[in-house]
This record gives C-alpha cells, structure tokens and sequence, in this order.
C-alpha cells in the first residue's frame, strides 16, 4: 500500500491559487487524455450493464411480469427491494448538499457535487422498478392526480400514493438543485474550452451566466430556498418509503420504528457508496488534494454513526417480536433466525451490525483499501437488510398452508445488475463531461483559508489530532508569500 | 476563443423559458379539451348505417315503443338490436317497394343479418346491464339522449368512465319517478313519460322531465327532489356505499 496519507484539518492540502484550483478540475473535462484505460474499461462495463438492463425491460414488457419470481404471497420481491435500496443511496447527497450547506460545513463543497450527482442517478434506477412492477408503465401517469375522463383519482389514503408525491418531488428538487449549482462551474468551463463544441455545449448549459454580482446575489437566494426545501427531503422520502411496509399488517413490516431506522440505513449505504466511488476516483484523478483524508475520515464517522442506529433498528425488531408477544411476529423472528433464508440475516447483521464497527479505529478509517471494502460490505448489507424485510417476510404467511419459498429467476438479477450498469455508465459520463467536483465553491473556501478565515483556518492547535506534521499545515501561507 | 453566443442570445433563452412555462399548460389542455370533444367521444356525430334508420320517424311521429324492437331491455344485460324480421312485421305491408329499404329485403331472402353499425359501444372490460337500470326507473334518454328526435343515430352521451361515476356516486341526483302515476311499476314509469311527451307536448312535462326528454338533464341539485331520490334510493335498495366500486362495472 501507498504511504499513509497524513489527516488533519486542512481542507485544501497543496499549494492552489485559483488558476490551479480551477485546472485541476477542469482538466478532466478538458483534457480527454487524462481518462485512461481504466476510464474505458468501467464505461464500458456500466455500458454492457444498461444493455443488459435494456434486454431485461424489452423482454419484460413483452412478456410480463411472470419472469421475474415474484408470486403470491410473495408479490414484492426484487423490484421493491432493489427500489428502496436505490432510494436509500441517492440519500447521501441530499443530506451532503442540503443539510451540511445550512450548517455551514464547508469540508461538503468538494464532495458535494458528487454526491449529488449519484443521488440523481440513483433515484432514476429506484425509479424504473415500481414503475415496471406495476406491469402496465405505459399507464404510469395514472398515479398523479390530474382531472380525467375517469373521474378517478388515485387512493391519497395510500402509502404507495405518498411515495409518488415523495420519489417524484426527490428527483425535481435534488435535478434543479444539481443543474443549478453546475450553471457556474458551466459557465467557467465554457470560458476554458478551446474546441467549439464544448464551448457551445457549456455556453447553452450556462444559460448565460457572466458571474455578476446581481447573478451571484440571486444564485445565493435560489440556493439557499432550494437547499432549505431538500433538507425536509432527507427525512421524508425514506420515512414514507417506510410507511408501505409499516402501515400495513404483515408481520416483520408492522414496526413503528420503521421510519427512523430506514433514513438512518439509507444515509448509511449513500455514504458507504459515495466513499466506494470517491476513494478510486480521487486516487486515478489526482484529487488527493480536494478530497483529503479529512473528508474520508468524516464520511467514515457518519457512517459508524448511521450504521449504529441501523443496529439499533435491528435490535429493536428483535425485542418488538418478544416484548409484543404477538405469535406472529415472534414466528417470524425465528424463521429469521433459523428458517431458509437464515442466511441472509446472518450475512446482515455481519455486514450492518459487526464489520461497521472498524470504523471505530482511526487507523482503520486511514486505511483506504479497509475503508472501501467497509464501504462495499455495508452496501451488499443494506441491501441483504430489504431483502430480509421484504421478500422474506412475505414468505411467512397468517396461514402456515400459504407459505411459499421465493426464488428469485436469472430476469430479477439481469434487472438489479442492469441498473448497477447503468448507474456506473452514468458516473463514468460525469466524471468525464461534467466538473466532478464544485469549482467555484472550492475557489470560495480557498478564499476563506488564504484570507485566515477563523471557520476554516488550519489551526494546530484546535486540531484534534495534535500531532499533524508540521509542514503539512502551513501550505496556503506558503502561497500567500508567494 | 471568443464566447459563440452574443448577449443578444439571452432574449432567445426567456422566450424559450416563457415558450415552456406556457407552452406545456397549452399542451396538456389541448389534450384534455380534444379527449372531452366529440372528435374522440363521438357525441352529436351520426353514424351511418346501411339503412338510414330514423328514430324520429319510428319512435316519436308513429309513436312505436322502444321495447317493440329493443325487446330485451327490461329483461336481458343486452337491450337487443331487432332482427330483420321485427323490420318485416311492417315492411312487408307498407313500403314494400321503398329503394331505401333494398338492404332489409335482401336479408330478409338471404337470410342474412343487416350489419348495423354500434352506436353505443362499451369497452370489453365494462358491464353493463340494461335490465337492472330500467327496473329502476332510469329512462332511455338519461343515457342514449333524444333518441325520438334522432334521425341518424347519435351518441348522445359522452360514456366516458367520469360520466357513468356522475350517478354511480350520487344515484339520489338522477333516480326519478313520475307522480302523476303512482301506480306504475318504475319500469313502465320509464316508457310512460313517452306517452305523456307524446299526448301533451312539453306542456304535459315538468322542468325535469322536460330536460330529460330533450337529452340536457345531469343530475339535480335540487334539495327537494334529491330528498325524494334518496327516498327511491332506499326503496330500491341501491347501496350506495357500494356503486362506485371497481367491481360493480368491471368484473
């Protein structure tokens, strides 16, 4: 492994002025040269993804939904399973974007684009799977209350109604607060394109944006009402993602703590992926410098943190099972334990509950190649953790005589790999046309470090780790003597 | 290089901003408005058949009963278009050399059914059942509008599911009974406003029965007659709690 990389509280950990900032990032757009072969490589896996996930949907609208597993009882399987999963990625982003920018946490700003990019591309893979699960898509705006010739609308008592208005009102908001962040960094970038395409293409991106002060001044406003509008967000999507399970009377779905555990686990898996995609990125890019040791190390603490109240949630469930002293709830739990799908709640609580807990040691958190294969476990977990809720419990009726194994078919996985595909195939496109990461608000801290900005000074002596090398802090003084 | 755009550029980018924010409202109206227009519903279209029919003729000048050729109607799902033969009862006494009637001779000796084309027509998936809404009382024109003063065929409602749903919802708005007649059953209390229409003119009518007749009624909101609606309602029977669900028309 690589020589450890030194943590401490410098946000900006080389020698930048603004020139250099602005480059650094922007070649990777400009700069074609710099995608190497890795670059062709994961886009084309992510392309043979989307293919796959193309096949997948022509055959099952040709054919209906009878190729997937799914059947009574178990009617929600791998589509509502791989919906909430997806959901629950995109929820790093929004709390990176929303709720750390009204905190005023300016460590978010080289991250934050990123983020929020994977929350985008997240939510459009949660969003095809209800969509086909209902088997007739093309019907799919009969789920928006407009006045029809029916003279129907849909059940607004419904939970599954509340996740339209929560998914649909997600996707706009994190899609206008994403493409409105970029309009500066467009702009920026269409004044550094030398070839004429780029220049159109981020000249029409910019919507003419020239940085003045009335444009900035109503940049602020717009950004702030957005922000103040996603931060509900973080909470409600998932919690009424819950609600289709915790309304109901299935036992393993009826839990009241349904709504806070499943935020906290689905902040859990958009961190744990933003690290699986941050930690190669940064490394192949050369970003070590904006997206410094610090950022992972906080990523990792809200992590840890998230993960222990998903812990807790699991926890919980166990102790509603015997504390209700409802039979069938408590049969559930055994058949968790040890019935067929045994194993996948083990893998869960190893994956969730047991390995997470490295993230307690700050060596562990400096480990890079610990902290991706933490991050990769915790994904598999959360997903293992709705496919226990959902299918499993499904299988374990009222009626012992209903009880049905669920399998998933070769259709479930080509569907659920098909969008991993296109989920990366997306990312390799940002990375490659899009500013990965957020220029001018870089530019923003970096004024806020060369000017000793109290907020964000590197201070030694506030540092919590005492013993950050010496030379390491003073890089920005440097710059200033220049 | 030299920015590609000049400021002028910003005049095109409101105008397309203005362009979408009223442009996608245009839109969608546009679709409601022509989903709703006789264009898709066919309401007021005729349509023509291979004998050019006329309801006006038949039913309101020779005064015929709509269940001497619909003769299913208080009893089957299906109100029953009539056989050539039901045509032949007549036609072969008067109008026996008519050239307008060429088509119902010559299925008459081939013994081939005239192909009428449907007025009314129902998606697959619906039910609907002529009987049970006759031995309530509601009258032909409530749904197929001023049939006796047709001389084509029309659609005179539009059929669309929101219409069906207007008295399945609120049947104490629509469900009526004529009491100048108390003692007919409500079924013959259906055919029984033709002939008061047919002996008195409009005169003989009151305000309801009059917008009936003429195809214009949609409910009342009258608190008086509704009082007497939910009244029959009760009556017959109807639960209302029920009406509007999926299962009631499609199963």
């Amino acid at each position: 492994m690589a020589k450890q990389e030194v943590l401490n509280d410098v946000l900006i950990t080389k020698p930048h002025n603004y020139e250099s900032l602005e480059d650094s990032i922007g070649r990777l757009i400009l700069k074609p040269q710099l995608h190497k072969k890795a670059w062709w490589i994961f886009f084309l896996v992510g392309l043979a993804g989307t293919g796959m996930l193309g096949i997948s949907i022509t055959w099952l609208l040709y054919q209906g939904i009878g190729i997937w597993g799914n059947n009574v009882p178990v009617s929600w399987a791998f589509d509502i399973v791989n919906f909430v999963w997806w959901i629950g990625i995109g929820h790093a982003g929004t709390l990176i974007s929303a709720i750390l920018l009204l905190f005023k946490q300016q460590w978010r700003n080289s991250i934050n684009r990123f983020a929020e990019a994977m929350t985008i591309f997240a939510v459009m893979c949660a969003g095809m799977y209800p969509l086909l699960h209902t088997g007739r898509p093309w019907n799919a705006y009969w789920l928006f209350p407009y006045p029809n010739i029916l003279g129907m609308l849909p059940q607004f008592r419904s939970a599954l109604e509340w996740d339209v208005f929560a998914v649909s009102t997600y996707f706009t908001i994190s899609l206008v607060f994403w493409f409105m962040g970029l309009i500066p960094d467009f702009a920026s970038m269409r004044d550094r394109s030398t070839n004429k395409f780029g220049k159109v293409a981020f000249a029409l991106l910019s919507m003419g944006w020239r940085g003045s002060n009335q444009h900035w001044h109503r940049y602020e406003q717009a950004n702030l009402l957005l922000a103040g509008l996603s931060t509900p967000l973080v909470l409600s999507v998932h919690t009424i993602v819950s609600y289709d399970f915790a309304i109901s009377i299935v036992p393993g779905w009826n839990v009241t703590v349904f709504p806070p555990y499943f935020v906290a686990g689905a902040v859990f898996a958009g961190f744990a992926m933003v690290l699986n995609f941050l930690i190669p990125v940064r490394a192949f890019y050369g970003l070590k410098d904006l997206i410094t040791m610090r950022h992972i190390d906080w990523m990792c603490k809200i992590m840890l943190a998230t993960g222990l109240i998903v812990l807790y949630g699991y926890i919980l469930e166990v102790f509603y099972a015997v504390y209700s002293a409802n039979f069938y709830e408590y049969k559930l739990l055994m058949d968790r334990f040890q019935g067929p799908y045994a194993w996948s709640y083990w893998l869960l609580i190893l994956c969730n509950g047991v390995i997470p807990q490295l993230m307690w040691s700050q060596k562990m958190r400096q480990n890079l190649i610990v902290v991706w294969g933490v991050s990769a476990v915790v994904g598999l977990g959360m997903w293992l953790e709705r496919f226990v809720i959902i299918p499993v419990s499904l299988t374990n009726n009222y009626l012992p005589s209903s009880n049905k194994m669920y399998i998933p078919t070769f259709w479930d996985f080509a569907m659920f790999f098909g969008t991993m595909g296109f989920f990366l195939m997306l990312m390799m496109l940002f990375i490659r046309f899009l500013p990965a990461i957020n220029v001018f608000e870089m530019k923003d801290l970096l004024h806020k470090v060369l000017n000793n900005d109290s907020k964000v000074e590197p201070n030694a002596e506030r540092t919590p780790y005492g013993n950050a090398p010496k030379e390491a802090l003073p890089t920005v003084e440097k710059e200033v003597a220049k | 290089m030299a920015q590609i755009f000049k400021p002028s550029a910003n005049h095109i980018t409101t105008a397309a901003l203005y362009g979408v924010v009223l442009g996608v409202p245009t839109v969608w109206l546009a679709i409601a408005a022509l989903s709703r227009s006789p264009a898709n519903t066919k309401v007021n279209v005729p349509i023509n058949q291979p004998v050019p029919f006329s309801h006006q003729h038949h039913a309101w000048e020779l005064g015929i009963d709509c269940r001497y050729c619909h003769a299913n109607v208080e009893k089957s799902s299906y109100a029953g278009v009539p056989s050539t033969e039901t045509c032949m009862s007549c036609h072969s006494q008067i109008w026996k050399n008519s050239p307008l009637l060429e088509p119902v001779r010559q299925s008459y000796e081939t013994g081939t059914p005239l192909k009428w084309n449907l007025v009314n027509q129902l998606p697959h998936f619906v039910h609907f059942n002529h009987s049970i809404h006759v031995a309530r009382g509601i009258n032909c024109n409530t749904c197929h509008g001023p049939v006796q003063h047709m001389h084509i065929t029309y659609k005179g409602n539009p059929f669309q599911m929101k219409w069906c749903l207007e008295c399945h919802r609120a049947p104490d708005r629509h469900i009526y009974k004529d009491e100048s007649r108390p003692d007919l059953e409500p079924r013959q209390q259906v055919f029984n406003l033709y002939w008061k229409y047919q002996k008195d003119g409009l005169k003989g009518l009151n305000l309801r029965e009059r917008s009936l007749m003429v195809g214009t009624f949609d409910g009342t909101n009258d608190g008086k007659e509704r009082a007497k609606g939910k009244e029959l309602v009760k009556y017959y029977g109807i639960k209302v709690q029920q009406l509007a669900d999926c299962s009631v028309c499609h199963y």
